[in-house]
């Protein structure tokens, strides 16, 4: 991962080779691919919405994990940048006849691709390809470690809205034990010197998240009293309440769900955001959800917009020749 | 031992550091064998120089340090069941390069070491062996943890402790009687100190960089659980409990007062626990370091080093445990836990405890023979007439770095590649006869 020590890169090009989770990305990186997004968002206004910067690069979406969304916000962002597309899914793997990782890799590199975005269920993966193959990889969600390019969208849907990221206060409310939403967040928001909260029952919030220079709240009254520019809701998996984690989801919806009367206690013009899909009347209340602070949807359209721009920026050495001719 | 006499018997060693915990004594001397496999005396170097009375070879030592065997309480040898891992034949060659003449294997094979029979198997492949080799049988019948194994009849066949280990035995109702019975024949239970249901399915220590990784953590309490409950059934049944690879601070402090009042229990620290934190996974989530217990923090490793020089931890143990490199090869928490250690043990250790000025040779030394030797009651760990011969020969400058072609271990699985250790053992002798010689070691025979 690159740090500020590391010299900077030629233009259009970030100083880290893969996107592997925002941890350790520095704040020249995160701001070029905002303003990359920003571009790219107004591509996908234009009648045309392809452009050729790609065009001739074969990337593998590498599923293992089942996930339309954000398999299909990969998949046009590839496809808008005229990228060859192949889609590996568990399904139609080979890893349920016991493939070992490396194996469905090194197969899928001798096919001659260029970039692999994964999705696996085992955090550290993407970091495990890095060191079994040369292509560049870029981090779809790998477990409960890092979601980078959703960190980026939601950071993207903040700054498209105030320009700056610098002093505004997120909260990050619900189970952030097992987010990796929470965790890219976290560590976008704070190098682009944002103040972060953590709120969430005790047994989905780990304990040593304050050591990070963050507070962490088990009380959302008490967290919303201190003042947000922005909620950033997660979403709760009804699998947590049978292992315990939680008494009841009605319970949690009580204690720590977002109503209306809960989101009009945040600053004024401060946003809700939820990384999807929601469990309405559960962590958030449809009149929140659709309601007026809401950037939910937004948060999708700027999904494909950040995802072009983080493909486009670490492929963007080797754009070929013909290509980016066509594309002046 | 039909095997270890194909080897080159050693007559006398002259002119090295002899350093023998158990004496206390720490000085240049020659080691005359006495020709069957024991010590006959050791006396000041150079007197006697009738090196031809002597029967075999003369081994020159100058310049090294010449030790008791060490002695290790808690290896995996993965024979019977996993034999492409590793063997009682391979891992005692590995034992004997790492200056190990005495291992004790542990009982989570496949079968188990969980009757008369395996122990006799184990015993009978051990006999062909380069070092010696004692298994520990298993507390439970085949380590379900459901109902009491055999004890009598391995204690008869030659089991030297008794563990479940891979897994606490769970049922403190059953560990109880486990220690009621063991009692009855002197034998140290062993516990794997681990509480299941704290632990679930966590893959790494539980804290900020579980936290930052995103993998399931397994919480310090959950061995210090663990390890309080089975101190309370050892003070109340008088069984000796020896505690397995104590990793947290809290432990250490619970170990220390029950030593204060008197239970009577021992304990055993690995080498890459003294010597690596949880950072160590965040270096690219590399399955080389999932091990368990798993690393834990620098609090805990400042307080096991503590703990093992005062005393309240007696030995070093390496736990020792191999995997084929497809199992290590790929995702973290799918990868099983474990490394290798019999031939990294000496290098980490002076790492970790010589080089930090928190022990001398002598001590590092007793925490590595005389030490674990006591606490299984094993014919080892001594340099003393009479005693067996069984002897590491220490070249304490030698720097060497760890890379797989270093390790003859079946596995690969090393949580310390690419690290440079000083301490290399040049020479190792069991039963009187020479059974490892590395590159470049100074013995030479004399013609007979
Ligand atoms: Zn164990
Ligand atoms: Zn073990």
């Amino acid at each position: 991962m690159a740090s500020d020590a590391t010299p900077a890169p030629p233009p259009g090009r970030l100083r880290i080779r893969h996107l592997l989770g925002l941890e350790g990305v520095c704040r020249e990186d995160i701001e070029k691919i905002l303003t990359t997004a920003e571009s790219f968002k107004e591509v996908l206004d234009r009648p045309i919405k392809k452009v050729p910067p790609l065009r001739g690069q074969t990337i593998v979406n590498l599923f293992y994990e089942p996930s339309t969304r954000t398999r299909i916000s990969f998949e046009l962002a590839e496809k808008r940048l005229s990228a060859d597309v192949v889609n590996f899914t568990t399904a139609a793997s080979s890893v349920q006849k016991g493939e070992s990782l490396r194996d469905t890799v090194k197969n899928i590199l001798a096919m001659k691709t260029d970039v692999i975005v994964i999705r696996h269920p085992s955090p550290g993966a993407p970091h495990f390809l890095t060191r079994a193959t040369d292509a560049i990889i870029l981090n779809a969600g790998d477990g409960a470690h890092e979601h980078p390019t959703q960190g980026l969208l939601d950071m993207y849907t903040l700054w498209e809205r105030w320009r700056t990221l610098e002093g505004k206060r997120v909260l990050i409310l619900g189970d952030v034990l097992h987010s990796r939403v929470a965790r890219s967040n976290i560590w976008g928001l704070l190098t682009m010197g944002a103040q972060v909260a953590v709120c969430g029952p005790a047994t989905l919030v780990p304990a040593c998240l304050a050591d990070l220079g963050i507070e962490v709240f088990t009380d959302v009254d008490a967290a919303l009293d201190t003042g947000f520019d922005a909620v950033n809701v997660l979403r709760i998996q009804r699998e947590r309440q049978s292992s315990d984690f939680l008494p009841s989801l009605r319970e949690y919806a009580r204690l720590f769900g977002i109503d209306a009367a809960r989101a009009s206690r945040l600053r004024p013009g401060a946003l809700v955001m939820h990384p999807g899909p929601m469990n309405r009347g559960v962590e958030i209340t449809s009149e929140v959800a659709d309601g007026d602070a809401s950037v939910i949807l937004d948060q999708v359209t700027n999904g494909l917009a950040v995802r072009m721009a983080v493909l486009y920026l670490l492929c963007g050495g080797q754009v070929p020749a013909a290509a980016a001719r066509e594309g002046e | 031992m039909t095997y270890r006499s194909t080897f080159r018997a050693v007559g006398v060693i002259v002119g090295g550091r002899v350093i023998d915990p158990a004496s206390g004594f720490d000085g240049v001397a020659d080691v005359i064998l006495d020709g069957k496999g024991r010590v006959e005396r050791i006396e000041r170097a150079g007197r006697d120089r009738r090196y031809e009375r002597v029967p075999g070879a003369v081994l020159d030592a100058g310049g090294m340090i010449v030790a008791p065997g060490f002695v290790d309480l808690h290896c995996h040898l993965r024979e019977p069941g996993r034999e492409d891992e590793e063997t009682v034949a391979s891992g005692s060659a590995a034992g004997v390069r790492g200056g190990f003449t005495t291992l004790c294997c542990m009982p989570n094979t496949e079968p188990a070491i969980a009757d008369q029979e395996t122990v006799r198997f184990v015993l009978d492949r051990a006999s062909s062996a380069p070092g010696r080799v004692y298994p520990v049988g298993a507390i439970t019948r085949d380590r379900e943890g459901k109902s009491l194994a055999e004890i009598a009849e391995m204690v008869a066949a030659g089991a030297v402790a008794f563990s479940d280990d891979g897994a606490p035995v769970a049922s403190a109702g059953l560990l109880r009687r486990a220690m009621q019975y063991a009692h009855m024949f002197g034998v140290p239970i062993v516990e794997h100190c681990e509480t299941p249901e704290l632990s679930g399915n966590g893959v790494m220590h539980e804290g900020l960089v579980s936290t930052k990784l995103g993998l399931r953590g397994i919480p310090a309490i959950s061995e210090e659980i663990c390890v309080a409950r089975d101190i309370a059934l050892s003070r109340e049944t008088g069984t000796h409990l020896h505690v397995a690879h104590v990793s947290t601070a809290g432990s250490v402090a619970i170990i220390r007062a029950a030593k204060a009042a008197g239970v009577n229990v021992t304990a055993e620290v690995t080498p890459h626990h003294l010597m690596l934190t949880d950072d160590w996974v965040a270096r690219d989530f590399d399955p080389l370091y999932k091990v368990n217990p798993p690393l834990r923090t620098a609090d805990d490793v400042t307080a096991l080093r503590a703990g093992l020089a005062d005393g309240t931890i007696d030995c070093i143990a390496t736990d020792h445990a191999p995997h084929a490199e497809q199992e290590k090869d790929g995702e973290f928490d799918l990868a099983p836990f474990g490394t290798v250690g019999l031939e990294t043990a000496l290098g980490v250790c002076v790492k970790a405890l010589r080089e930090t000025g928190l022990m001398e040779w002598l001590l590092l030394i007793d925490c590595l023979s005389r030490r674990p030797a006591q606490v299984f009651h094993l014919p080892a760990g001594a340099i003393a007439p009479g005693a067996p011969a069984d002897i590491a020969i220490i070249d304490p400058d030698a720097r060497w770095t760890v890379t797989p072609d270093q390790l003859t271990s079946k596995s690969k699985n090393s949580a310390f590649y690419g690290w440079e250790l000083t301490g290399l053992v040049k020479s190792t002798i069991v039963d009187g006869r020479l059974v490892h010689e590395s590159n470049g070691a100074r013995g030479r025979a004399l013609p007979s």
